[in-house]
């Protein structure tokens, strides 16, 4: 029997686990490891309770972890944006800090990862597995590699978001779990790239779909970042802390060159991998053009390793560096408005879709979003606009309109498409409230952004402003004071988005269940064309 | 016509299109990371500046776990308004010790790459415990607990010891006086003149207001009362460090 192996595996594991809780050099490693203890009996104590299923056609394609992937996907997305919320709220309220563990610098890598790497990595992972079967006609390779993929990334987010709480950090912005966590995953993302890659290679289709060229550079190069941004030195085997490879300078730019490509492949060539799949079948239109999808799919991975610098202007990194990362950041704006063409041409003649279908209405909002905010990048690293938006709150606005709307929204799309093929529904339980999520979602990132985008441009003048005298004018508390009714009016923009995903996990929940909402179409006329004159 | 036919092999061959999209990705960060390891401006050293103390690098494990870097920067930036408000801009030289680098990327409290000596310790005290009883507009969290944390002070010369595995000067006397050191900082009866040779210009006394133990803020404290306090900048001299 199959499971026995696996339960035996999690049972060693879990005996390790015990170990390192009850021999760890430090109460943090101690109290984690304690945690993961529990988690893996609860996995063997679940795997156990499950019934053996008959196993399925071996030809078929594998949707097991592609489905769990999908409610995963939603519940991390739910999971973050609350995090997200919270956090929005204690900047505006700073009572509701809750010392030690829900104090702001532990709860906003808590938000950071939840949104990225627990929503996004779980979107990017299941959608990836989805299309690369149906593009190549091959099953997942690797027979249950795919779900030891999903289950060790679950574990992965786990002890990534029960070691911040608790106050396990290396304090490097999106890579903050410490090296016993990045050692997993490292494991886990190369049974990722095993199972992707051979999937592709045992192919039935002999081209491989351009959606697959990005999904790949994605896997790939994650993995090159995650290694050597993390390289370090634990203090002990059986402790939390370490000490990085590198050191201030270098390990700044290091850092960036991750941080900076953490955007530029994970929420970028990743999604674009979704965009150019779904986006197609659910237009049912052919992608724009394949000249301009190779353009731009290597001239993307190309220019975006090199913008990492834009995050350093001015500090004490060289110069030439600088430079460089903000000249090679301006020349990203080219093949980035290159993938959102190429994405919103895909639907020439299906426009009226945007009228009918509120699932085009998201992807269209998407490559918006993406426009939008791979044109306020390029801007925003030109040195003289950076030395103003730099440390303020438009950096955050600028993050928001690129996550909310780009990645959150065509990752909507992707799990709206998906579900009813996946759990066998005939269509979703309601476009109407796809319609609503729609809303909601676009006005929570408007307010966001637009607050944002205020408040950051007036706290870098107000920290900049002098007197005819040639004083300052403002001390730093009476820019913080100022920030005040922003801060309460951007958690508010993010409750709406909250709002809309929860509208979102209501009809997917109903969709699961096989209902359809008795409700009147979106389009209640069609309107004649009128020929030209 | 040419390269498009020639770009059709890499679409039927997936080993193929992974080599070369490794490669076009690793070009960007071998150009501009490397350099930085053999550069004169990124790896010149300048008079002051040292490894932690045992307790300073305790105090700034505390900084990192409480992610003070998510809302405060530690780089000040060549600006009038930067250097009137915070101090003489940051040298590369200032964090060539910080493993993590501690710059962070956001201010929604002050830069503290200076924030050595520009408060007693008692407003350090008073402010960590409740901010908005000094600072009634902060929206800073009370770090309360950390005056009721005694400092774990276990490994210490490992701590040390794994920094001079990666390159950080610490010479052998300082290994074995780390944690001799580690107590003698905070303990306003002991003698502090191997400290001070060893790690000139660190802070000695009680930092938390209670001599009789030692806390997780006496170590953040002295971390922070030292934070841009190692280059003397009457005499350096910018210009001759220009490239």
């Amino acid at each position: 029997m199959k499971q026995t192996a696996q339960v035996v595996a999690i049972a060693v594991a879990a005996i390790i686990a015990l170990f390192g809780a009850a021999n760890g050099s430090d109460a943090l490693f101690r109290a984690h490891f304690g945690i993961l203890f529990i988690v893996l009996v609860l996995a063997a104590f679940l795997l156990l309770r499950r019934e053996e299923k008959p196993t399925d056609d071996p030809d078929a394609y594998m949707d097991g972890p592609i489905k769990y992937g999908t409610i995963a996907t939603l519940f991390w997305g739910v999971v973050g944006l609350l995090a997200g919320v919270a956090i929005a709220a204690q900047l505006a309220w700073p009572e509701l800090n809750l010392e030690p563990y829900f104090n702001f610098g532990r709860m906003r890598p808590l938000h950071t990862s939840a949104v990225i790497f627990a929503f996004g990595g779980n979107a990017l992972i299941c959608t990836s597995f989805y299309v690369v079967q149906r593009t190549t006609r091959a099953r997942l390779f690797g027979g249950d590699l795919a779900w030891f993929v999903f289950w060790g990334y679950q574990l992965f987010i786990i002890m990534a978001a029960t070691g911040y709480l608790l106050g396990s950090t290396q304090s490097k912005e999106y890579a903050e779990p410490e090296w016993y966590v990045d050692l997993w995953l490292t494991i886990v993302w190369v049974a990722y790239l095993l199972v992707f890659l051979g999937t592709i290679l045992k192919r039935k289709e002999p081209h491989i779909y351009v959606a697959n060229w990005f999904y790949l550079s994605f896997i790939v190069t994650v993995a090159m970042l995650h290694v050597v941004n993390n390289l370090a030195l634990p203090v002990s085997l059986s402790g939390t802390i370490s000490y990085s490879a590198f050191a201030g300078v270098q390990d700044a730019l290091t850092q960036w060159w991750y941080g900076h490509n953490a955007v530029g492949f994970f929420l970028t060539a990743g999604f674009l991998g979704m965009m150019y799949y779904f986006m197609p079948k659910q237009a049912e239109r052919p992608v724009y053009s394949y000249r301009l999808s190779i353009v731009h799919f290597w001239s993307l991975i190309f220019l975006y390793i090199w913008a990492g610098p834009h995050h350093l202007h001015y500090t004490a990194l060289p110069d030439w560096a600088q430079t460089l990362g903000m000249v090679f950041s301006v020349m990203l704006w080219m093949p980035s408005w290159g993938g959102m063409i190429n994405g919103l041409m895909t639907l020439s003649g299906a426009w009226d879709k945007i009228r009918t279908d509120p699932v085009i209405r998201l992807m269209v909002m998407a490559l918006a979003f993406y426009g939008m905010s791979t044109f306020e990048g390029p801007m925003m690293s030109i040195k003289s606009v950076n030395s103003l938006s730099h440390y303020t709150d438009w950096t955050i606005g600028h993050v928001h309109s690129g996550a909310l709307g780009w990645v959150g929204m065509i990752s909507f799309a992707a799990i709206y498409f998906l579900v009813p093929r996946l759990f066998g529904a005939k269509q979703l339980y309601s476009l109407r409230l796809v319609n609503w999520h729609f809303w909601l979602a676009t006005l929570g990132i408007v307010v966001y952004a637009a607050v944002m985008w205020v408040s950051g441009i007036q706290q870098g003048l107000m920290w900049r402003e002098y007197d005819p005298e040639g004083f300052l004018v403002y001390s730093f508390a009476e820019s913080v004071a100022a920030m005040h009714p922003y801060y309460v009016l951007r958690a508010l923009g993010g409750l709406l988005y909250l709002a809309g995903a929860l509208v979102m996990v209501f009809n997917i929940y109903m969709t699961i269940k096989g209902r359809i909402r008795d409700e009147a179409p979106l389009v209640t006329q069609h309107p004649t064309p009128a020929p030209a004159e | 016509m040419s390269i498009m036919s020639k770009h059709q092999k890499l679409e039927t061959n997936a080993t193929l299109l992974l080599i070369f999209s490794f490669l076009a990705v690793t070009v960007g960060g071998l150009v501009e990371i490397v350099p930085l390891f053999y550069m004169d401006n990124t790896i010149e050293k300048v008079e002051g500046v040292r490894p932690y103390s045992p307790l300073e690098l305790k105090g700034r494990r505390i900084y990192i776990r409480e992610g003070c870097y998510l809302c405060h920067s530690q780089m000040v930036r060549p600006f009038r308004d930067e250097v009137e408000r915070y101090g003489p801009y940051s040298l590369a030289a200032e964090s060539m010790y910080d493993r993590p680098f501690q710059w962070g990327s956001k201010r929604t409290g002050p830069d503290l790459a200076r924030v050595g000596d520009r408060y007693s310790n008692e407003w350090h005290v008073q402010h960590l415990i409740h901010p908005q009883s000094v600072v009634p507009e902060s929206v800073m969290p009370s770090y309360a607990f950390l005056a009721e944390t005694p400092l774990d002070t276990s490994l210490i010369e490992e701590h040390l010891e794994t920094n001079r595995l990666l390159g950080v000067p610490y010479d052998d006397a300082m290994i074995e006086s780390a944690a001799a050191d580690l107590a003698a900082q905070a303990d306003p009866e002991a003698d502090w003149d191997g400290l001070l040779a060893r790690y000139p210009k660190a802070k000695t006394g009680d930092f938390d207001g209670d001599p009789s133990r030692l806390t997780e803020l006496d170590a953040l404290i002295a971390y922070m009362q030292m934070l841009g306090t190692l280059v003397d900048f009457s005499t350096y001299d910018a210009e001759a460090h220009y490239r």
